[in-house]
């Protein structure tokens, strides 16, 4: 419950029962949220409960199904494509918007560059962005080029581009993501210091230390759904995880089978590095359905396309049934019974302008045909096939992959890697952007070919999906693996303590 | 499964029609109202002897854009063939001027191997300097478009190159002025060509690596294939067209010169083009290609007959033709 201080005390911004929905899929459930001005307020919740959703109709770049925003407590209509920015609600985004080749005063004031009798009034520009960096206390010159910045300086450019719009209200989704400690530490320090001018902010981060450090209000989402507003001082890390996931697990999944300790090792990566995930080792034994867990960007999908073959490591070994892989041979990984099925299906695993039946067999083309010839029937043959042993339902076996429901590609994805018949399935995010009915067919497939004796690794950002389906967890953080979970540990808040940072193994 | 598979036969013949595709048929209905154009403006046009020479005349363009076909469907592009054509057909001559074997039709068949040999090495050189230096096509066979044309001229000191051996030139004439069943050897020559491209596009592994790398190059590395090493082929496939279409071009003149071939690179890629072959890469259509090639040879030959248009203005057709071409198959694109 709001304290009756602030209640008195009109919120700059405001959103009264948003809902949205994308293509019939309802995403967000009635939201309500206050921002007072001069306050921190910090957006959490799991992958998928709808922030960055939330975050964007707030901002104008999507209109909500229903529901209002209050703006000074009147009703608006916020303007599309950032000319929110003129109301003062500014947006800085997870990925930089600044061109690499431009100064920072260049960069500041792009679009809307001031100028005197048609020439641009670059005295003017320089003050103005010096005005604005020293308002943040930040030494960075106005003249360097944006490439030569680190990381941090760029992230303090973002803000103080922020600042000479008149920023009111400053959304930062994930501002810390490309920070190390020290840098984060200055970043919250000009916030405060704009926090205390009048300045309110919206912090979005996974990162639960740094909103118990940093934000005075915490505002939860889960599955799209309000479930709590309160003063950061009356929650600590443990109660906002708890917030963040509570739930039931559901007959979603199938039973579980552990298989048994002394069969064969299939799988074996030790100390892989790449340019950010440092020294993971993991084994994956045959019948096994082992899960990779952690937040979005903490590095999973890069240790496992190393591990694949499809990106070259700098250091490590990966061994598949006992033989040795050399780094970047995507190919011999396939051949000694690896596939990997990428979890961007719609830029990496089909081609959306092709019919099903090229899609299926592109990845095993030899086994349709001799010398290169490929037999139209032999092709045929296995699309009938596939669609029956995957359930894909479409009215026409002809149509084109990029007209599929999301379901379908999914499993059209699933049949292709297993036309080449692996061992060794790495399964990156299983039911992305998938229903439910589809999802739990997905998961008894995946049951199913562990049975089969095949070995599986569920790379997923969803916690239920790895506690449902793995009977071994591993959790990573910022590259690095910090948690291994078995039997009874395999439950969301430890799961979350492990990827906040709250909680670590040692060594 | 059964109920499913009910729907889709009642709904067939609505789907059928609805289903053709706009872009492949496109070039074929241009070319019929072409030769309606034609008859229209000169009875001596629709002819079979008048057809049947511009169908000859068209083999050039048309078997080097069939090359090209492979090359746009992956993706790339390649602006050198007109240089290329040049300095393969001047490396010919000259290997047949140098006399190296005295009996002519051995000489011949060893210049037949080596112009192949050439094209494929030139076509090589195109595809690594593109995949392996990682350079834009465009800009890596503007060079090699450079160096191929600047060597021709070189060889050639500025004037032409003449197979000066008539022994071997009336042994080879044949090739492009005499017949086969009939058919002027170039026509057939056409055929042939375009029936193994057809096959190897449409009915084996490379040629299906061929379109899924020009549809995306990320989901053909994701799915095993080597991508640098198609596009490589893509290449020197191209190569071997330009050398099959040097065997055919050698025989007519017996000679180049610094002048041979410019701006072919322009007709190839308007053929392939006008064909239905997309300039983004993915989607190879090798008979409209061919189909291409005929609608250019055909536009001009009807500017030759009729008088409304000067024939010093075929260059600024065929370069409207090209942007024609693109707004129709964007247009149904988006209505598709």
């Amino acid at each position: 419950m709001e304290t009756s201080a602030e209640v008195k005390r009109t919120p700059v911004l405001a959103a009264r029962r948003i809902s949205k929905s994308f293509n019939g899929v309802q995403v967000l459930f009635s939201v309500n949220f206050d921002l007072l001005p001069g306050e921190i307020h910090a957006l959490v919740g799991e992958n998928g409960a709808g922030k960055s959703t939330f975050v964007k109709i707030m901002s104008g770049f999507e209109q909500p199904s229903s529901g209002e925003i209050l703006l000074d407590g009147k009703p608006v209509r916020l303007p599309a494509n950032g000319q929110a920015e003129h109301l003062g609600i500014v947006i800085i985004h997870q990925e930089f918007n600044l061109a690499e080749h431009l100064t920072v005063t260049e960069s500041l004031f792009l679009g809307r560059e001031i100028t005197r009798f048609g020439v641009l009034d670059r005295k003017r520009m320089r003050a103005e962005t010096r005005r604005a960096l020293d308002l943040l206390g930040s030494r960075i010159d106005e003249n360097a080029m944006i490439s030569s910045l680190p990381v941090a300086d760029r992230q303090m450019v973002e803000i103080a581009k922020a600042i000479s719009k008149d920023a009111r209200v400053i959304f930062m989704d994930e501002p810390t993501a490309v920070l190390s400690k020290e840098e984060s530490g200055v970043l919250f320090e000009q916030v405060r210091k704009l926090r205390d001018q009048g300045t309110s902010f919206v912090f979005v981060s996974h990162k639960l230390d740094e909103v118990l450090e940093l934000t005075d209000r915490v505002t939860v989402l889960r599955d799209g759904q309000w479930v709590k507003t309160a003063p950061t001082s009356m929650l600590d890390g443990e109660s906002i995880a708890q917030l963040m996931v509570g739930r039931e697990l559901s007959s979603l999944y199938p039973a579980k089978r552990e298989p048994d300790v002394d069969e064969e090792i299939v799988l074996s990566a030790r100390g892989i590095t790449t340019g950010f995930v440092r020294d993971a080792s993991f084994d994956v034994r045959k019948g096994e359905v082992i899960g990779f867990s952690g937040l979005i960007g903490s590095g999973r999908t890069e240790l496992m396309e190393a591990v694949a073959g499809l990106r070259p490591r700098h250091s490590g070994e990966v061994t598949i049934k006992g033989i040795n892989m050399s780094s970047g041979d995507a190919h011999a990984a396939n051949r000694a019974g690896l596939a990997y099925m990428t979890k961007d299906r719609k830029s990496k695993g089909l081609l959306l302008g092709s019919r099903m039946a090229v899609n299926l067999t592109l990845q095993s083309l030899d086994q349709h045909g001799k010398f290169g010839y490929l037999s139209p029937k032999s092709e045929a043959n296995a699309l009938a096939r596939a669609m029956r042993r995957f359930d894909i339902r479409v009215r026409d076996g002809r149509v084109v992959a990029g007209r599929m429901s999301g379901g379908n590609q999914q499993k059209l994805m699933l049949a292709k890697v297993m036309e080449t018949e692996p061992e060794i399935i790495i399964i990156d995010e299983p039911t992305r952007g998938i229903d439910v009915g589809t999802k739990q067919q997905i998961y008894h497939f995946i049951s199913a070919l562990a049975r089969a004796g095949k070995s599986i690794v569920v790379v997923s950002s969803e916690l239920q999906e790895v506690i449902g389906l793995c009977t071994r967890v591993v959790v990573m953080r910022e590259g690095r693996i910090v948690g291994w979970l078995e039997g009874d540990e395999i439950n969301e808040q430890e799961i979350m303590r492990y990827s906040a940072g709250l909680k670590k193994v040692a060594g | 499964m059964s109920v499913d598979g009910e729907g889709q036969a009642a709904e067939k013949p609505r789907s059928l029609l609805k289903e053709i595709d706009l872009r492949a048929v496109a070039p074929f209905v241009a070319l019929a109202l072409l030769l309606v154009l034609g008859a229209l403006t000169n009875p001596n046009f629709i002819g079979i002897d008048n057809l049947a020479n511009v169908a000859t005349r068209s083999a050039f363009v048309a078997i080097i854009a069939v090359g090209a076909t492979f090359v746009i469907s992956s993706g790339d592009l390649d602006l050198s063939v007109g240089s290329m054509l040049a300095f393969v057909a001047s490396l010919m001559i000259l290997f047949m001027n140098s006399g190296a074997i005295a009996d002519p039709h051995l000489m011949l068949a060893a210049a037949v191997v080596f112009a192949v040999f050439a094209g494929a090495a030139c076509g090589l050189l195109n595809g690594l300097v593109t995949t392996v230096g990682r350079i834009e096509p465009f800009i890596a066979t503007l060079g090699t478009m450079g160096i191929y044309r600047g060597l021709t001229t070189w060889l050639s000191q500025g004037g032409a190159i003449t197979l000066r051996s008539s022994e071997i030139q009336n042994i080879y004439r044949p090739v492009y002025f005499g017949s086969f069943l009939g058919l002027p050897i170039p026509i057939v020559c056409i055929l042939v060509v375009t029936l193994i491209a057809a096959f190897v596009l449409y009915r084996t592994r490379y040629g299906r690596h061929v379109v899924a790398v020009g549809s995306n190059r990320d989901v053909a590395r994701y799915s095993g294939i080597a991508v640098d090493r198609v596009r490589t082929i893509a290449f020197i496939i191209q190569g071997l067209c330009v050398a099959i279409a040097v065997l055919l071009y050698v025989p007519r003149l017996g000679s180049t010169s610094a002048t041979t071939g410019i701006l072919w690179e322009l007709q190839a890629i308007t053929a392939v083009v006008v064909g239905g072959t997309a300039l983004k890469g993915g989607a190879g259509r090798v008979w409209g290609t061919i189909c291409g090639a005929f609608i250019l040879e055909l536009v001009g030959n009807i500017m030759l007959l009729s008088n409304f248009i000067s024939e010093y203005l075929i260059g600024t057709i065929q370069g409207s033709i090209i942007i024609i071409a693109m707004l129709v198959q964007r247009s149904l694109t988006r209505k598709s």
